[in-house]
């Protein structure tokens, strides 16, 4: 089993779903020729020829209406924004337009939006969003967030194959900094709607996602060797639908839960999973569900305000003791 | 920089403990003297605490809920506003995870103490740092009360070593596991009345506590155990105490209730007239002023009937002290008129309204609640017709009224023929202990009472 960075899992989870479905092209900025900002599709222009590798206008609207509309014709359309930022410029073509189809017109919208998202990688406030919760209040969309290589991989797989829209979203900082060893053949698929058990615990939950998986398994490292609390971990992996019965598995079996995402905070994600949990495990509950979260405020581009803005290991720990003294 | 302690209060004489029931202030608060900064609650009583001197809060070092002996230092005002601010801001200290503390020291107790058996949390606990959000939190979380409800275990029997004293799932667990039952839990409960007696020095004369605590039954066959649907509350302090009191007095007292008719209509008619001449002083005139102020005099003529029982012993009280029952939205608390066979009417009547005020408004002294030698109840103000009230120990009697209203009634005329005619009749009852007091007595007091309010005399307003 060779070992693979996050970004390279992602590549084989797009190659092997394009050779194994000819209706599987990929659309975006600079994705032919180029092979994309961050040379997720390299390689791919001369594999599958300028049909199923399209370079587009600059333009996202667009990108995600022309996926759409192949999407309606039978197509399985990856697009990719350059950075997940300017999702934002679709936003109305995906909650209006592809995320109402299936129900307006019975028009099946098999699209995958995918894009690099996430900070601590200095790329201020443009280049560094986590856009998740702009999406998870609109019914009809289902949301990924890979925290490892193999999930990278499973869960492009499973977007690839639904059959309704699914949005991607993929973490910069992971690209080339996670690593791991991955089945060379085989179908790898992470089905969608099912978190993972990232760390045995029976102390306190961080429930969390994304790149923000790595930092609460770096706390509970520290938890573990200067408090003694076995901290459990749930990667969430899926946003929409979410998982509710890991999540009130978890309550139930530690009863002190606290959520941790890089987003900000208000109307956060974390807000929906603290409901859910208020709502089917509030007798389970040892103490008050704790948030860890970025200030609500953009991301500032200076190295140190960023770093004080964004959550740090430091910050779950933090929160973590405080939970676990209630 | 100066600092003043705040201490739980002597709240009445036969009081050894106060459960902080809640803080009014918050650290870093500015206070000023005599102003509000606990509730306390004692007995059947809650009362607001007024601060000792002016300052900040610098520290709060019981946490609500908690119960203390008196003179226990249960916060710390800092005279010098400045360092206080600075004392606030210091970090919290992690609370110690020591599951029992050591006793806190009494002030003016003898030396050999023994170990408190209420669970105190770690001093630091509660203390600087503590913000509003976590003065309005709990002492105890959802899961904790669920387990507590499922295994009849009293909460506030088990030592708290979570943030602030809060029980958490790991104490509860721990506390059943080798504390055990709520039978334990409850016997914890009457070692507390022992051991203040104790501290308080009064071995040569035993006092019977203001509430005894008797032993809960173990659970039976016939424990209440919820159905699916039903909903699980814990009791508030004064119903556990109400329950507790009304069961041990069914268990101490031979009742014995007897019922006497009495005609208001003289009542009626002078409380009529002197209504607005009462009202222009601020006073309410009401039926009930009437039978208490003839209550007391009787009272003072049937000894045996103001009195209490100590083991083969009678005490007949000095005073005549009677309580009346109040009922409140969230319980019932019977305030007493202190020497009220030496009040007017018109004093009777302030006392009366002022008391009633007062408790309603949680403004009440513990002290306004304790020494009653009597007490009467008045279910008539709902419609009751007549009631079979409870005893309130250690007294030996107590009166119900029952609805003031017009009856009819067989009257013989001047000429000796018979008539029927409307009048204003109440039903007094009196429940009284036959351990001391035979029926003939209890009679006798009540015709003599019958007697007194069927020609109360114009001049006694």
């Amino acid at each position: 089993m060779p070992e693979v960075t996050y970004l390279e899992a992602l590549r084989q989870g797009l190659r092997e779903e394009m050779r194994r479905d000819e209706r599987v092209f990929i659309l975006g900025e600079d994705v032919g020729r180029y092979g994309g900002a961050f040379k997720v599709t390299e390689g791919f222009f001369a594999e599958f020829g300028e049909g199923r590798v399209i370079d587009t206008p600059i333009s996202e609207a667009a990108i995600v209406g022309a996926a759409a509309g192949a999407a309606h014709l039978g197509m399985r359309p990856v697009a990719e924004m350059q950075f997940i930022d300017f999702i934002s410029c679709a936003y109305d073509m995906l909650t209006n337009y592809v995320a109402t189809a299936r129900y307006r017109a019975n028009l099946a919208c098999p699209i995958v939006v995918r894009g690099p998202c996430g900070g601590y990688v200095r790329g201020g406030p443009f280049h560094s969003q986590n856009p998740e919760a702009a999406f998870l209040h609109t019914p009809g969309l289902k949301i990924v967030c890979p925290a490892t290589a193999r999930d990278a991989k499973g869960l492009i797989k499973a977007a690839i194959r639904d059959d309704d829209p699914v949005l991607y979203f993929e973490h910069k900082y992971l690209y080339r900094r996670i690593k791991e060893n991955l089945p060379e053949d085989g179908d790898l698929v992470t089905p969608i709607g099912s978190a993972r058990v990232a760390r045995e615990g029976r102390d306190l939950s961080v429930i969390t996602y994304s790149a923000m998986v790595w930092k609460a398994l770096e706390a509970a490292e520290v938890l573990q060797k200067e408090d003694g609390l076995q901290v459990e971990v749930l990667d969430l992996r899926t946003l929409l639908p979410m998982d509710d019965a890991a999540i009130l598995e978890t309550v139930r079996k530690t009863n002190r839960v606290m959520i941790v995402h890089e987003d900000t905070r208000t109307g956060g994600v974390a807000g929906e999973i603290a409901a859910r949990i208020n709502e089917g495990a509030f007798e389970w509950l040892d103490a008050p569900v704790l948030r860890v979260t970025a200030a609500d405020t953009p991301l500032p581009y200076a190295p140190t305000l960023e770093d004080y803005v964004l959550p740090q290991v430091a910050d779950i720990v933090t929160v973590a003791r405080k939970l676990a003294a209630y | 920089m100066s600092r003043v302690d705040v201490v739980m209060p002597q709240m009445g004489e036969s009081i050894a403990e106060g459960t902080l029931s809640k803080w009014l202030k918050k650290v870093g608060d500015e206070i000023k003297r005599d102003e509000p900064i606990f509730e306390i609650s004692t007995d059947k009583v809650d009362a607001e605490i007024p601060a000792p001197s002016g300052g900040v809060l610098a520290e709060i070092k019981v946490p609500e809920g908690q119960t203390v002996p008196v003179q226990t230092v249960v916060a710390v005002i800092e005279t010098d506003a400045a360092q206080a601010a600075a004392v606030s801001r210091a970090p919290a200290p992690a609370p110690a995870a020591a599951p029992a503390p050591s006793p806190p020291a009494i002030r003016g107790a003898p030396p050999a103490v023994p170990a408190a058996p209420v669970p105190l949390a770690p001093a630091s606990a509660g203390g600087e740092g503590e913000t509003a959000d976590e003065r309005l939190r709990r002492r105890s979380t959802p899961l904790v009360r669920k387990i507590a409800a499922e295994r009849g275990v009293d909460i506030g029997a088990v030592p708290g070593t979570g943030h602030a004293g809060r029980v958490t799932r790991n104490d509860i667990l721990g506390f059943i596991e080798t504390a055990g039952t709520a039978a334990q839990a409850h016997g914890r409960t009457e070692e507390t009345a022992g051991t203040a007696a104790q501290a308080h020095g009064r071995t040569e004369v035993p006092r019977a506590p203001a509430a005894p605590v008797p032993p809960a039954p173990a659970a039976s066959t016939w424990e209440a155990t919820p159905w699916p649907g039903d909903r699980v509350e814990a009791m508030s302090r004064i119903r556990q105490l109400t329950a507790e009191h009304m069961v041990f007095s069914r268990r101490t007292s031979a009742h014995v209730t007897t019922f006497y008719e009495v005609d208001m209509t003289r009542v009626a008619r002078l409380r009529t007239a002197n209504k607005k001449s009462y009202e222009e002083r601020g006073v309410k005139l009401t039926y009930l002023g009437f039978i208490v102020k003839a209550v007391a005099d009787q009272l003072r003529r049937n000894p045996v009937l103001n009195a209490a029982v100590q083991r083969n012993a009678i005490i007949y009280r000095g005073q005549v002290n009677i309580g009346i029952a109040v009922a409140l939205d969230w319980g019932l608390i019977v305030p007493v008129i202190r020497g009220a066979d030496e009040l007017s009417l018109l004093g009777i009547a302030k006392a009366m309204a002022d008391l009633a005020d007062r408790a309603r408004t949680k403004r009440l002294k513990p002290d306004e609640i304790q020494n009653g030698t009597f007490t009467i109840t008045n279910p008539g103000v709902f419609g009751s017709f007549a009631g079979t009230p409870i005893i309130n120990q250690p007294q030996v009697a107590i009166l119900g009224v029952g609805a003031v209203e017009k009856r009819p009634k067989v009257v013989t005329l001047d000429d000796g023929a018979e008539t029927i005619v409307p009048r204003m009749m109440t039903m007094l009852s009196i429940s009284y202990d036959h351990r001391i007091v035979d029926g003939a007595v209890a009679d006798r007091f009540m015709a003599a009472l019958k007697e007194e309010l069927e020609s109360f005399p114009e001049n006694g307003l």
